[in-house]
């Protein structure tokens, strides 16, 4: 019996008699009572727009809203409380990177490295910038098990690579990628690095001094908090010669007719009022994660994991992409065929059992090209998941050519 | 009706057999088809001669669902006219939105009445208008005299 069950109401939910079993958790996650019932308190007793207001209420929302901005400092070791941007999600922190930085400090014929497997949101606002400013794409590509070799990496980042933008973890591979070692070499020729945080934060440990990345961008729903709050980090001296992604109110310094002066950090990066409730959520989501702790999810995870591509083996006419066997490579990610299958049929048959997996092109494209496949089955874990809930996939998987008229 | 059955009718009648989905000779209107965010692609031909669709059929790739849809489409429009094509793909919009159930107003969609069900299935509604929109397209740019 998984000890977490209990926190989740929605994992014990059914219908038609058929138990829920939630395996789309690379999309977004599911949410303990503990994050229900803070937000759901935040709007009961502490709800006023925070940083204006000259009344106790207001300053109590304010305070709640920067406690949440520490908890999110600490969680990941950030020097300064100001070094934390709170965002809508990861794609609203990569775009003011791309619109802040990539739109000031590239030029002409300067080089942005990223892999082909990057998710759209760190892809398009590159090539934004590119357009833009005239500055060359150069996309690295993995090897046939999804992996960046030593190779590919250094023929890539050059003297002329300006800025690096990876995902630290592949949201259709489920790859770990080398961001340690791309750090260290896009740092050796004066790039700034752009790290998508948002498919591994949820799973390992995150220590920004250790990465050493310019910028780390994720999103709260992926890690039990509520959909509409992210976090952008990044590194006090590069945020504080940036200037503002967008303008308005709580932003400002001083304003005038003709000009403004800027707030500082980190409001400088916060215009508007801001989502109080979701920041206060995130807070309570990386208690509860830390209360699990990320050694207790990695191990999970990691038997999860091995267990699922045992199961997946038994199956015939199904194929899985990427050899990463270990949760330290493959990060709970599970991308897969049914041969003759359509992805979006198998989700629909599946889905009739009440398992719920992603299919489609999960936002990479460039990578679906790359891998010579239209579309593809995911099946995403957590360590709220359990055997059975891998057990009920196979059966349910074992149905679909039947349905399709293809046989077994 | 159930999903299984659906899925068994669809695909006995039309995705396995691959019947209309082949090029036809001397198309004169060729018009491709995407859902974006599922990669289903169709490229529809028709041969229209003085406003009778004459033949019709398909190529591309995609679920059952949008493979299928499309096959009982080419089955229906054959030998229509274009306006009577249009027609019926409003009736099929229609019958996908759940706004037309009466079983006599369906009845000119012959086999694509089998995809009634999915107005239940807001998932793959794209799936399956993706034919029809793509014939409404193709009509358009044929009535603007631009079809190749």
């Amino acid at each position: 019996m998984n000890p977490y069950l209990e926190d989740f109401p929605i994992l014990k939910s059914e219908s038609n008699g058929k138990r829920l079993v939630y395996l789309d958790n690379a999309a977004t996650t599911q949410h303990p009572v503990q994050v229900i019932d803070a937000v759901d308190g935040y709007y009961r007793t502490s709800n006023a727009n925070p940083h204006r207001g000259l009344y106790g209420l207001s300053v109590k929302a304010t305070q709640m809203y920067e406690d949440a901005r520490h908890a999110v400092g600490e969680f990941i070791g950030a020097e300064k409380d100001s070094e934390i941007i709170f965002t809508r999600n990861a794609t609203e922190a990569l775009n003011l990177v791309a619109y802040s930085y990539g739109l000031n400090f590239l030029h002409e014929g300067d080089e942005i490295v990223l892999p082909v497997s990057e998710h759209h949101s760190n892809i398009l606002p590159w090539q934004m910038v590119s357009k833009a400013k005239g500055a060359k794409l150069r996309y690295m590509y993995p090897d046939k098990s999804g992996r960046l070799t030593d190779e590919e990496i250094n023929s890539k980042i050059t003297g002329k690579t300006r800025l690096v933008a990876i995902a630290h973890v592949s949201n259709v591979l489920g790859t770990v990628n080398p961001v340690k070692k791309i750090i260290e070499k896009a740092h050796s020729v004066g790039a700034a690095v752009v790290l998508d945080c948002a498919q591994s934060i949820p799973h390992y440990k995150i220590d920004v001094k250790g990465l050493g990345a310019d910028f780390i961008a994720f999103s709260g729903h992926k890690m039990l908090a509520p959909m509409g709050i992210g976090v952008l980090y990044g590194k006090g001296e590069l945020l504080e010669k940036m200037p503002p992604f967008l303008t308005g109110g709580e932003m400002i310094e001083y304003v005038d007719e003709n000009g403004a002066t800027f707030a500082p950090l980190p409001q400088k990066f916060e215009a508007g009022t801001q989502n109080v409730g979701g920041a206060v959520g995130l807070g309570a989501a990386i208690k509860y994660i830390e209360n699990v702790g990320y050694e207790n999810i990695g191990k999970t995870e990691d038997g999860l994991l091995s267990y699922a591509l045992g199961r997946f083996a038994e199956l015939p006419h199904v194929t899985v992409y990427g050899d990463a066997k270990s949760a330290k490579e493959r990060c709970g990610v599970i991308s897969f065929n049914v041969d003759g299958v359509h992805p979006h049929d198998v989700a629909t048959i599946l889905d009739t059992d009440n398992v719920a997996i992603r299919a489609g092109h999960h936002c990479a494209q460039p990578l679906m090209h790359y891998l010579g496949v239209n579309a593809t089955c995911r099946a995403s874990l957590y360590f709220y998941n359990t055997k059975e809930d891998i057990d009920a996939l196979a059966k349910s998987l074992k149905k679909v050519r039947g349905w399709l008229g293809l046989g077994d | 009706m159930g999903i299984e059955q659906l899925y068994t009718e669809i695909i006995t009648e039309h995705n396995n057999s691959g019947r209309n989905k082949h090029h036809i000779e001397n198309p004169t209107v060729i018009k491709k088809g995407v859902n974006p965010s599922c990669g289903d692609e169709i490229a529809l031909e028709l041969r229209e001669k003085n406003g009778v669709i004459e033949d019709a059929a398909f190529t591309g790739i995609g679920c059952a669902i949008s493979q299928a849809s499309a096959s009982m489409m080419v089955d229906v429009i054959k030998g229509k006219t274009t306006q009577e094509a249009e027609k019926l793909a409003d009736t099929f919009f229609g019958m996908i939105k759940n706004e037309i159930t009466d079983e006599e107003k369906l009845e000119p969609l012959e086999d694509a009445v089998a995809l009634k069900d999915i107005a239940h299935m807001p998932a793959r509604v794209k799936c399956a208008v993706l034919g029809w929109h793509t014939l409404e397209e193709a009509i358009k740019d044929e009535g603007a005299g631009n079809g190749k």
